[in-house]
């Protein structure tokens, strides 16, 4: 018995421990209170056009346009944005056209189905400088809606497209919002997780 | 009288010149086009979704369907990504291998390209030219992997197979020859009359209208934009060879076919530093756990495909299986422009200008 409840309490610990490595390991979360205070990181590279991309964004949208704001280290330090999903319209042209952040490429459009909420990810450059930026937009899962980004860039347009296609998030200002990778009359949308096949035996 | 009727044309998805199954609505007006609607999906196999239920050791094979004419930077983008997440270390000896498989594959792609395109324009005898070449390659990936087109070869922290002996010296072969044969290209199409008649000032757009779209690649470049992710976000060992990114001007179809001509010198100059310089030994495989498990997160990582930016878009839960899997598609990108472009051309046009963006069917609908 005792042995058994030692043999619990080592592999608590080992996987503690292996998660408190991993984390150190890319830097992306914190190791939490209980374990030795890890040395002060040095500032991301990232950090500073982060910053001054999260106060246009409040100075020249909205004082409530960024729901949060991160550094993606394993992601090569990239600055990482959740924009208030009405804000959306306003902050792509602030990405687009605004002289410092000059977005003009649209490198990918990913959506992400994460059970609680979806997420929209833009994944933004800026060619002249080689700065990349993530912007997510985030709703919720029933009636799931973002404000389409194709006005902004037509990249987005087929990108969107497939997104709503897959997992049925609405796109308000898509000039041509329909499927485009599964048929016109499929039922559901395959990426999302609580998707049910049709027929599971197929 | 004379009476003029719309013409509703249907293209594929069964039409060689759609280079796999994809299919245009032609709106008519006598011979010039007034609406273009492609429709996709005909090849659409779920890879994303199937993908949420592998392991990423499972997922490499599905990444080879994908581009099927580029399999090589298709497996790499992905082990790429797990590793950069994971922050695993690959040998020198097994980057070398992968740097000089993609660059043989970007010259095979370009061959596959240049032989069908001159066929869909209606010339016979490159295409037996190119894939005879192109063979070549597939014959050298043949020894290394035991496949011709679906190498499933690169893996999480290395490759699967080392080198044969000899291979090395095979590759140094046959990129000694592969100069001459651009040559023989060169003097067999590059200056033809009725070649240059059929594509030059056909298709075209600028910078800004390729940057709008997302284009990428010879697409990209044609317009005389200088973007080369090989050279803006150097990635592999890319950052220790010299090389040039060559850039058109009027973004044609004739600059894009200049380009990629141009590419495949630029190939065989990395591939003759890269064999020069191949360690004599060393591991092919780094230290990995045996269970690959990235940690919770996510990251979008990019390569240059042959036919532009090709990425892959990973959340991790800190499983062995993905929680999200997203490629993007350079070709899926790329075609976006086409209904754009199509629109006041003539019907004889369209062929020239889809087979121009060089796209894989496969890699569209994924």
């Amino acid at each position: 018995m005792s042995g058994e409840e030692q043999n619990e309490a080592k592999r608590r610990q080992v996987g503690a421990n292996s998660e408190s490595e991993r984390a150190g390991a890319t830097g992306a979360a914190n190791s939490g209170p209980q374990a030795e205070a890890p040395p002060p990181k040095p500032p991301s590279p990232g950090q500073e056009r982060l910053d001054r991309a999260v106060r246009l964004l409040r100075e020249l949208v909205a004082e409530d346009a960024v729901e949060a704001a991160s550094i993606n280290e394993a992601n090569g330090h990239l600055p990482t944005i959740v924009v208030k999903n009405e804000r959306w319209p306003q902050a792509a042209r602030l990405f687009r056209s605004h002289g410092e952040l000059n977005a003009n490429y649209l490198r990918n459009v990913a959506g992400v189905d994460y059970e609680t909420h979806m997420e929209v990810v833009y994944y933004l450059l800026n060619m002249a400088s080689g700065h990349n930026y993530a912007v997510k937009v985030r709703t919720g899962r029933e009636a799931p809606s973002v404000p389409s980004a194709t006005p902004v860039w037509e990249t987005a347009n087929w990108n969107e497209r497939e997104i709503y296609d897959l997992l049925g998030i609405d796109f308000p200002g898509h000039p041509d919002l329909r499927r485009i990778m599964m048929p016109d009359d499929w039922e559901g949308h395959p990426l999302r997780k609580d998707y049910v096949p049709l027929d599971p035996e197929v | 009288m004379i009476r003029t009727e719309e013409l509703l044309l249907n293209v594929g998805p069964q039409h060689p010149s759609t280079h796999g199954v994809f299919r245009i609505i032609v709106k008519l007006d006598g011979e010039i086009i007034t609406e273009a609607t492609p429709v996709m999906g005909y090849l659409h196999r779920g890879t994303e979704k199937l993908a949420e239920s592998l392991n990423y050791t499972q997922i490499i094979p599905y990444t080879d369907r994908m581009d099927y004419v580029s399999a090589m930077t298709n497996n790499y983008v992905l082990v790429h990504a797990v590793e950069k997440m994971m922050g695993l270390q690959v040998p020198e000896r097994a980057e070398f291998l992968r740097l000089i498989v993609m660059e043989l594959q970007r010259i095979a792609s370009h061959l596959v390209w240049w032989g069908t395109y001159l066929l869909d324009i209606g010339a016979l005898s490159p295409f037996l030219y190119a894939f005879n070449d192109r063979e070549r390659i597939l014959q050298l990936f043949n020894e290394l992997c035991g496949a011709r087109l679906t190498y499933n070869y690169m893996r999480v922290g290395g490759v699967k197979w080392d080198a044969p002996e000899g291979w090395i010296d095979r590759v140094k072969r046959f990129v000694r020859s592969m100069y001459g044969k651009l040559e023989e290209y060169d003097g067999l199409v590059s200056g033809n009359e009725i070649f240059l008649s059929r594509i030059k000032g056909v298709g075209a757009y600028d910078a800004e209208t390729a940057i709008a779209y997302g284009l990428s690649g010879a697409n990209l470049r044609s317009t005389g934009v200088k973007w080369d992710l090989r050279k803006n976000e150097p990635y592999s060992l890319y950052e220790r060879f010299e090389f040039d990114v060559p850039v058109g001007a009027s973004g044609d179809c004739y600059d894009r076919y200049l380009v990629r001509l141009a590419e495949i010198r630029q190939s065989l100059r990395i591939l003759e530093q890269a064999l020069e310089r191949f360690p004599a030994e060393g591991e092919t495989m780094g230290k990995v756990p045996r269970v690959i498990r990235p940690p919770a997160g996510e990251i979008y990582v990019r390569i240059e495909s042959p036919r532009g930016e090709i990425g892959c878009y990973i959340v991790s839960t800190g499983k062995a299986e993905p929680y999200r899997l997203k490629f993007r598609r350079p070709s899926f990108v790329n075609l976006q422009i086409l209904p754009k472009l199509l629109v006041g051309e003539s019907m004889t046009n369209l062929v020239t200008i889809l087979g121009g963006i060089d796209i894989v069917l496969g890699e569209v609908d994924c």
